[in-house]
């Protein structure tokens, strides 16, 4: 297990190479100094090229991409060109702000979205499945931004139970696990939980009835087995393919929370990015994208590792 | 609940009707009695309700799709009387059965010695380490090589044959009193298919088995069952010992069955008989004998009511009106072989 482990590694290096190239280059495509957005509009040419050279915008791509990939090999993401601050300290804390909403709106619609799945599953086109399959299709096409703004007027304007925007009260933009700090998360994530619950649900139900429908349900059940100890076993089998895809999607909300995160301004990196872009911020926006860009090969990585561990017919040669 | 000890048959079952989704009827009044320590096989082709007749025994078919009639005792109980506790109880334990094809009847992620510490421990409640040693007496009594290993080995690392020895152990671990098989060999290669069958054969002397073993191999019945009922279309058309259904069938379907078989009696260069047609719409029955559309001595009578049940010899029966030509017809394709 170790070694393969160690193997995965090494292959995930070239990968991971391969996205810094094109965080790099990406934000390269965009037209417009990045420059010209903290710089007065009257600056002096000598002023902009100053400032290029402070920059190190001046040097050949391929130079400024070493140069860079050197600095982000030792921590350095560089400085945030609107803020001055250090790119790291700040995508460190929208990461983990995201991370806390994305995980807490992972396990809520991995929850829920289980318990619909196997219930659609194990009680096929009854009444019940018909619900769940209505509910994750619901969760899969609604759009969002929509429902968070739904549920901001309703929860947040009219009934007055919950705040609507930021992580807490102090507008600090940390979050922190007290009840306080418990209001503000609950409307995104739940906004944002709605997503994989859908997804989860449905992939859930189509596996839970696959495996219902193999000989050794039969076999199970013709050793004695009770009901519940075939379930125990059907949860076995399904556990690789749910958690594989709860991994993804935790990936996804990672990146792609902007919409949900600018809804709720929570100071995330789905914000982060969103403040970036249109300030021209562009180190910050490189160390942003590189580090979600990471995160998600990470995944890959510790997705796949679980599932091997889950599913001994997956080689581990 | 009290364990019925008596001198009741192991199996018994009467006016077995089995209907899928209200429409197609796939046993139609079957009537069989397996006595204890015997071994009988059912055979007959696909669809003909064997294995449907098997799994009612432990009312494995799907509960919310499937109508049961007719009555099954195991061992003077009754099994359609049976709440879900008692069935559990029953299952495993006193009833085990043998599947087809063991790739798809083990689970795939739970190790194979898991599996069957799983089913002691359902029915008797002891600790993982004893479940263990007993699982590892299993694999022994099956034969498996290296059985400490294997225990820890996943379906998918074992070949057809150990994975069907796996599937044995499995099935005896409770030491049941009877032993459903359904197909046990016909997944397997033919070398192997021997192995597995002289094993279950040593197993049901050694263990005092009561077997129902379901086929359509008429060599590999041969080799395991005392008794042979043969089925057609969710109906036993012939039953009688072994020998008498072989070598002395009075069934045009049996006779039919005979004659399709490609072994040392046929003459080289000689076709191959087949049956012509096939079997009915079981969910469309016609009325008369379920055979008679097929049948080379068929007659108006037949396709009107059911045929009669005919002794023909003790312990012999057959369910047609011209039991004695279809014999005779029998014997004298044998003679003129015999000759030839």
């Amino acid at each position: 297990m170790l070694s393969f482990i160690l193997r995965r590694l090494l292959t995930v290096t070239p990968v991971a190479l391969g996205v810094s190239i094109v965080c790099f280059s990406l934000v390269h495509l965009a037209e417009g100094d990045p420059l010209s957005s903290i710089l007065p509009v009257d600056a002096t040419q000598e002023t902009i090229d100053a400032m290029r050279i402070a920059y190190g915008y001046d040097k050949p791509l391929p130079v400024q991409y070493a140069l860079w990939l050197w600095k982000v090999l030792h921590g350095d993401l560089g400085t945030s060109i609107a803020t001055g601050r250090p790119v790291l300290s700040e995508v460190g804390r929208a990461v983990v702000n995201s991370l806390i909403l994305a995980s807490v709106a992972t396990l809520i619609g991995f929850t829920f979205g289980c318990l619909f799945g196997f219930v659609a599953g194990y009680f096929r086109d009854s009444v019940l499945d018909r619900a769940a399959s209505a509910i994750s299709v619901f969760g899969v096409s609604v759009p969002h931004y929509w429902l968070g703004m739904v549920l901001v007027i309703v929860f947040s304007a009219q009934l007055g139970w919950l705040p609507s925007t930021g992580a807490g009260p102090d507008g600090s933009g940390n979050w922190k696990p007290d009840l306080e700090h418990l209001r503000y998360i609950i409307l995104p994530a739940i906004t944002m939980s709605v997503i994989p619950m859908g997804v989860i649900a449905r992939t859930v139900r189509a596996l839970v009835g696959d495996i219902l429908s193999q000989d050794f349900v039969g076999a199970l059940r013709a050793k004695g087995l009770s009901e519940f100890g075939v379930f125990k076993h059907v949860v076995k089998n399904a556990a690789p393919t749910a958690l594989a895809i709860m991994g993804l999607q935790l990936g996804y909300l990672l990146g792609g929370s902007i919409l949900i995160e600018t809804v709720f301004a929570w100071p995330g990196t789905g914000f982060l990015l969103n403040a970036a872009i249109f300030q021209r911020d562009l180190p910050l926006l490189q160390g942003a994208i590189l580090v979600l860009a990471m995160f998600f090969v990470a995944l890959n990585l510790i997705v796949d590792v679980v599932q091997t561990a889950l599913d001994p017919r997956i080689e581990r040669g | 609940m009290t364990r019925a000890v008596g001198k009741e048959p192991a199996v018994e079952i009467q006016g077995l009707k089995v209907t899928f989704g209200g429409k197609v009827r796939a046993v139609d009044g079957v009537d069989l009695t397996l006595g204890r320590g015997q071994a009988i096989a059912l055979i007959g082709e696909s669809g003909s309700g064997k294995s449907v007749t098997l799994r009612a025994i432990m009312r494995l078919n799907p509960e919310r799709k499937t109508a049961i009639e007719g009555r099954i005792l195991v061992a003077g109980r009754d099994v359609m009387a049976m709440g879900k506790r008692d069935l559990t109880a029953l299952r495993g334990r006193e009833v085990a059965m043998i599947f087809q094809e063991p790739l798809l009847a083990l689970d795939p992620v739970y190790t194979v010695g898991r599996q069957i510490m799983e089913a002691i421990r359902q029915h008797e409640g002891i600790g993982a380490a004893e479940a263990r040693a007993r699982a590892l007496q299993q694999f022994e009594r099956v034969r498996i090589p290296s059985p400490e290993r294997r225990l820890d080995a996943y379906p998918h690392e074992m070949s057809g044959g150990m994975r069907q020895r796996a599937m044995i152990a499995l099935a005896l671990a409770c030491n049941p009193k009877v032993l459903l098989a359904d197909e046990p060999t016909t997944a397997l290669d033919a070398t192997v298919q021997i192995q597995i069958l002289l094993l279950l054969r040593d197993l049901q002397a050694e263990l005092g088995l009561s077997t129902l073993f379901v086929t359509h191999d008429l060599g590999a019945a041969v080799e395991v069952a005392d008794r042979i009922a043969v089925m057609y279309a969710g109906r036993i058309v012939e039953e009688g010992s072994a020998r008498q259904v072989v070598l002395n069938p009075h069934h045009p379907y049996t006779i039919g069955l005979l004659r399709s078989r490609a072994d040392g009696a046929l003459a080289k260069g000689s076709r191959l008989q087949t049956i012509p047609g096939s079997p009915p719409d079981l969910a469309n029955r016609q009325p008369g004998c379920p055979f008679a559309p097929r049948c080379f001595l068929a007659e108006e009578r037949c396709r009107v009511g059911d045929p009669p049940v005919v002794e023909a010899g003790p312990g012999h029966r057959a369910a047609c009106w011209k039991t004695d030509e279809a014999a005779r017809s029998f014997q004298a394709q044998r003679a003129e072989l015999a000759d030839a």
